[in-house]
């Protein structure tokens, strides 16, 4: 499904901020694949995220989704591929339109735009069906302005839009990090509802390590702009915390990761 | 007395004013850009279309190819700041000054070129004149030709069209452009090709607007535009200040802004009346906007009301543009 090969991301080349985010990270997912991707501060892993989302062009390597060429294709353009929940709840939606008419931008996803109605009644009724899956009362308040609704409740309604067209790939970029812990858990007790009932090729990542552990059937870790743990099947559901760590220090080769890790 | 005689005549340009502030409301409060192109294809709209109708064009074509140049003029400030990344301000300033020059080509090198109105065949080929609001008065012309009625006919007439345009798929997805970027790009939306459409509709009524104000003045002048972004900008704010509370309906806020334009003119009208210098307008425009837009800055910096605690996910950005 998703190929990513060798790619590499410098920001401020040249400059005394030069930090180079990815160093040659290769990514293969199959369809299906529910990825979560842990990792220090600044270990790459939103920049990964960002590169096959294609905020910015990567200096080097390639990105593919279903054999489709990716690397040079504009952001809009990718989105036809790929839905996206972002870690601020504000960058998801649209403050100023209504819930209804932010679902509507985004089941025209990847398909022009023309000058027929933005949205239609028929429309209306199977917004309401699927704001019923989020159990948040969002479906009697579809004329309600998003900048009205709670950080929780937005992160849900992006959910929702990243997956009203069925993606072929999604992108939770720590989507529940800046929720407080009940309606963090409640959004991701929805991902794993939505991903698992259209079986989505997801790529989560989280700074919560247990999270990590018991979500998704593929676990990576990142380091200093490169995949240092790539754990799937039977080995990933035995994890635990402290072997997590263990392993972690013995790929770094370092303890002081274990502080890092476990208090970002 | 001399200002219940004039309310007629800033009513009138009232209206035609208020063509462009819809304009500027479409870049200022839908897309957040701010546009100064505005202040030289206002005088474009008003060249092309007194050199066309003068040399003998139908008036509707006229009008259309007034249109279309202000089109053009938003087009290139759009293409400025999309394509070569410049930023819409400076994109603006930019083809405001290269207009001044294209302006007075299109006027034959020529500051000022009038409609000649003293033969009647003339002047009644015009839609708008401010001789017209006399000639209604004194019973020598039927009301509906008097310049409220025209224009304001016309103002309904733009109000439904974008009414109807930001309703479609195109339309919103100028509105989520201009509400939130990274959530429009997220859904596929050329952010973009957005700008630029915002842009070009913009400074098409801008243009439009000039047009007809320069059939009003039966005169076209290269200043004209001067300040015309300080007139949109306070119309905008007039209208959300005294309607935001009451009109929801987007098309309601099309009118607002509309009325707002024709209560700025009403105002100056009064200020006028009481025996100001009319060279100090520009100056108290300035200030009367300088003041409306700090109002908010200063409500969000020093005024902390209880409410804002709990919502604080919507307060932060709905707080200044749920207007």
């Amino acid at each position: 499904m998703l190929d990513v090969k060798n790619i590499y991301k410098t920001f401020n080349a040249g400059t005394v901020n030069e930090k180079t985010a990815l160093k040659g990270v290769s990514l293969h997912l199959d369809p299906g694949d529910f990825v979560t991707v842990i990792g220090g501060n600044g270990a790459g892993k939103s920049t990964l995220l960002n590169a096959v989302a294609g905020v910015w062009p990567v200096d080097a390597g390639t990105i593919s989704i279903g054999g489709v060429d990716l690397t040079h294709m504009p952001e809009h353009k990718r989105a036809k591929y790929i839905g996206r929940v972002f870690q601020d709840p504000m960058m998801g939606t649209a403050a100023t339109m209504q819930i209804e008419e932010n679902l509507a931008l985004a089941a025209r996803r990847g398909k022009s735009r023309s000058l027929r109605a933005g949205i239609t009644k028929a429309e209306r009724e199977e917004y309401i069906e699927r704001l019923k899956i989020l159990d948040l009362g969002l479906e009697d308040r579809l004329t309600s302005k998003v900048g009205l609704l709670s950080g929780g409740q937005r992160q849900a309604l992006t959910l929702l839009m990243a997956t009203l067209i069925k993606p072929q790939l999604l992108l939770l970029d720590e989507h529940t990090a800046a929720l407080d812990p009940k309606t963090a858990a409640k959004v991701l007790d929805a991902t794993d509802r939505i991903v698992s009932k259209d079986s989505l090729t997801t790529l989560m990542i989280t700074h919560n390590m247990k999270d990590a552990i018991t979500h998704g059937n593929r676990l990576i870790m990142m380091y200093e702009g490169r995949i240092v743990i790539d754990v799937s099947g039977e080995e990933k559901k035995k994890l635990t915390v402290p072997q997590l760590l263990e392993l972690f220090s013995k790929v770094s080769g370092s303890d002081e990761a274990d502080d890092k890790l476990l208090l970002s | 007395m001399d200002f219940i005689n004039a309310l007629p005549g800033a009513v009138s340009q009232g209206l035609i004013w208020g063509i462009m502030a819809i304009g500027v409301y479409i870049t200022y409060k839908i897309l957040d850009i701010a546009d100064l192109t505005v202040d030289g294809s206002f005088c474009t709209g008003a060249a092309v279309f007194v050199v066309l109708f003068t040399g003998g064009m139908n008036l509707w074509l006229a009008l259309l190819a007034a249109l279309i140049a202000g089109m053009l003029a938003g087009l290139v400030t759009g293409l400025l700041h999309t394509f070569c990344g410049i930023p819409a301000i400076l994109a603006g300033i930019l083809t405001q000054l290269s207009l001044w020059s294209v302006n007075m080509a299109v006027m034959g090198m020529k500051a000022t070129v009038a409609i000649n109105v003293t033969t009647p065949e003339m002047l009644d080929k015009l839609l708008v004149s401010l001789r017209f609001v006399k000639d209604v008065s004194n019973g020598t012309r039927p009301f509906y030709r008097h310049p409220i009625f025209v224009v304001g006919l016309l103002t309904v007439a733009v109000i439904a069209v974008l009414y109807w345009f930001f309703g479609t798929e195109l339309g919103c997805s100028l509105r989520a452009t201009g509400s939130n970027q990274n959530m429009a790009r997220a859904q596929g939306i050329n952010t973009n090709v957005a700008k630029v459409l915002g842009l070009v509709l913009s400074n098409g009524l801008v243009s439009l607007s000039g047009a007809l104000l320069a059939q009003y003045n039966s005169a076209s002048e290269i200043n004209m535009g001067r300040g015309a972004i300080v007139i949109g900008l306070a119309a905008v704010i007039i209208g959300d200040v005294i309607f935001s509370k009451i009109f929801r309906n987007f098309a309601l806020k099309l009118l607002s802004v509309s009325i707002g334009a024709i209560i700025y003119y009403i105002v100056i009208q009064a200020v006028l009346a009481m025996g100001l210098n009319a060279n100090y307008l520009k100056a108290l425009s300035a200030i009367v906007v300088a003041i409306f837009l700090s109002i908010p800055y200063w409500k969000g910096k020093y005024i902390h009301t209880k409410a804002a605690v709990p919502a604080q996910a919507g307060a932060k950005m709905g707080g200044d543009l749920n207007a």
